[in-house]
């Protein structure tokens, strides 16, 4: 027979899990409201231009000084190990590959996921709690296209070209890097770094950063559009925003990792 | 609690003045729960043409749900609501925002667009309307403005603003689509004597400028005195009384009469 506190856990238990299933339930009912909405006009462009340039231009500082620390540190660090080996001259295409593989796309999405996605959490989330959602729904307009669509598109389509954009500046820091204990020419690292790159390398990780930027757009604005409980509600939409988005791009890494691997 | 004076929506027709008797909302036997609480129980209301109808009642009796179910942002559990003969419940999603456009809704908090000038916030609900051309779109951005008394705002964002001009503004953001009804969520709360009168006096000449309907949803008796044509107070889920402000406030009830003390 089950004791008082055994029987407490399971109802705990049963709650989260029921819990857990609802918000799978919800999500996939928002995503099939976006997939359903983003092809019937009127399209927002203008929105969209401008969430693009939000999420795209506002990201390129922090995204920039992220990638060029990336690539100096690995740089740095996988140095002496390579030395050991007698592999230093395999540093740069061992970097090249590192950052563009994997670490290029996942510290950058992780990076959005911070800024963008409780941006968007906070931003939605402060206008559903002060009636300005309501307000543009009572005016007979769409709020859901003009604040949910835009929004997700934007971080679709932005996300690759900042990791595009973060790898190349990584590769930029690593060749500062190479250079701190050597003299490596720009031409010549470069020619090693892309050397070993194969399109099993570039093109599939370009393909899961369309993904990344929709995961992070996608639970910002779930977070947001359905935040309740006033300015508290806020807080916990932009912070579950980047919780959610975070473990989303763990989780599409890893799916991706497994595709990748029937190719290679 | 005193007794009710419920009076039948029928009987209450015809008391104010100048009105024809053409029914713009019609809600019938409205009952809506959230969760346990149970804010309607059988609630039933008209609003004629050109009259101003003012809702009173406690905080939390459902005041501002009422006017969130005729719009269709909160859907009713049972009952009608005929918007312009139209049943919200039964609308669809292209039908709805049709009608919503005939609707005009001034939110407690004014509602306006933080991200946006006052000048974009005004010409917001106008983006649906292809056929205007960008000077017809500010002419109505300066008309709505300058019925408010501001036409000197239009450059400046909501947070510059004070109280009394953020409810102006957002009075004009829905007049600017010249509804045939308008709903006032507490269009006075937080603002001061002078500013509150003078936002009723507007919702008066909003009337007899655009032949508007009103409902008004209030606490501030000077409001309700100024603009009120009949007065319905929400008591426990149902129309608890109905009148206007004299009768009501002449009331033989008690509990009525508490209300105007």
């Amino acid at each position: 027979m089950l004791k008082v506190n055994e029987i407490k856990v399971f109802s705990t238990v049963e709650k989260v899990m029921i819990d857990f299933f609802l918000e799978v339930a919800n999500i996939s009912k928002f995503t099939g409201r976006f997939f359903k909405q983003v092809f019937i006009p009127p399209y927002e462009f203008a929105e969209l231009i401008k969430q693009s340039y939000m999420v795209g231009v506002k990201s390129l500082p922090l995204i920039g000084i992220t990638g060029f620390i990336m690539g100096l540190v690995l740089t740095i660090q996988s140095r002496p190990t390579l030395a050991q080996f007698g592999a230093e001259s395999w540093l740069p295409a061992m970097v090249s590959v590192s950052i563009i593989r994997e670490i290029g796309p996942v510290i950058t999405a992780l990076i959005c996921a911070g800024k963008v996605g409780s941006g968007i959490g906070a931003e939605l989330g402060s206008m559903k709690v002060t009636e300005q959602i309501d307000a543009m729904e009572v005016s007979g307009l769409n709020p859901f296209k003009y604040l949910v669509v835009t929004r997700i598109l934007a971080t679709t389509l932005m996300l690759p070209v900042l990791v595009v954009f973060s790898d190349c500046i990584g590769l930029f820091g690593s060749y500062l890097a190479v250079n701190i204990k050597g003299d490596v020419s720009f031409t010549l690292y470069f020619a090693q770094a892309i050397e070993k790159l194969t399109f099993v390398d570039i093109i599939p990780s370009i393909i899961k950063t369309f993904f990344f930027g929709f995961a992070i757009g996608l639970i910002g604005c779930y977070k947001g559009y359905n935040s309740k409980n006033g300015t508290e509600g806020v807080g916990s939409a932009a912070n579950a925003a980047v919780v959610m988005g975070s473990l989303l791009i763990f989780i599409i890494d890893l799916i991706a990792v497994q595709i990748t691997s029937l190719f290679t | 609690m005193g007794a009710k004076i419920r009076a039948n929506i029928s009987d209450a027709k015809g008391i104010g003045s100048d009105r024809n008797g053409d029914i713009l909302i019609e809600v019938k036997h409205l009952k809506k729960s959230f969760g346990n609480n149970e804010v309607f129980k059988d609630f039933s209301l008209a609003l004629e043409k050109k009259e101003n109808l003012v809702v009173l009642g406690k905080s939390g009796s459902g005041k501002s749900v009422l006017i969130k179910c005729m719009v269709g942002l909160i859907d009713a559990d049972e009952g009608e609501i005929l918007v312009m003969g139209e049943d919200i419940e039964k609308l669809n999603e292209k039908a709805l925002n049709v009608l919503r456009k005939k609707i005009g809704f001034l939110f407690q908090s004014a509602a306006l667009y933080d991200s946006m000038t006052v000048g974009e916030n005004l010409a917001f609900p106008l983006r649906g309307n292809k056929e205007l051309s960008d000077e017809e779109r500010n002419a109505l951005v300066e008309e709505s403005l300058e019925n408010v008394g501001l036409k000197d705002v239009i450059d400046k964002m909501p947070s510059e603003l004070s109280g009394g001009m953020r409810k102006r503004i957002g009075l004009a953001r829905t007049l600017i689509l010249k509804p045939e009804i308008v709903l006032y969520d507490e269009p006075t709360t937080g603002l001061d004597p002078i500013t509150a009168k003078e936002i009723s006096e507007l919702i008066l000449e909003i009337r007899e400028k655009y032949q508007t309907s009103s409902i008004i949803i209030t606490h501030d008796l000077a409001c309700a005195k100024i603009v009120s044509d009949r007065i319905v107070i929400i008591h426990e889920g149902v129309c608890a009384a109905i009148g206007t402000y004299e009768t009501l406030q002449n009331s033989e009830d008690k509990w009525v009469r508490s209300f105007f003390e």
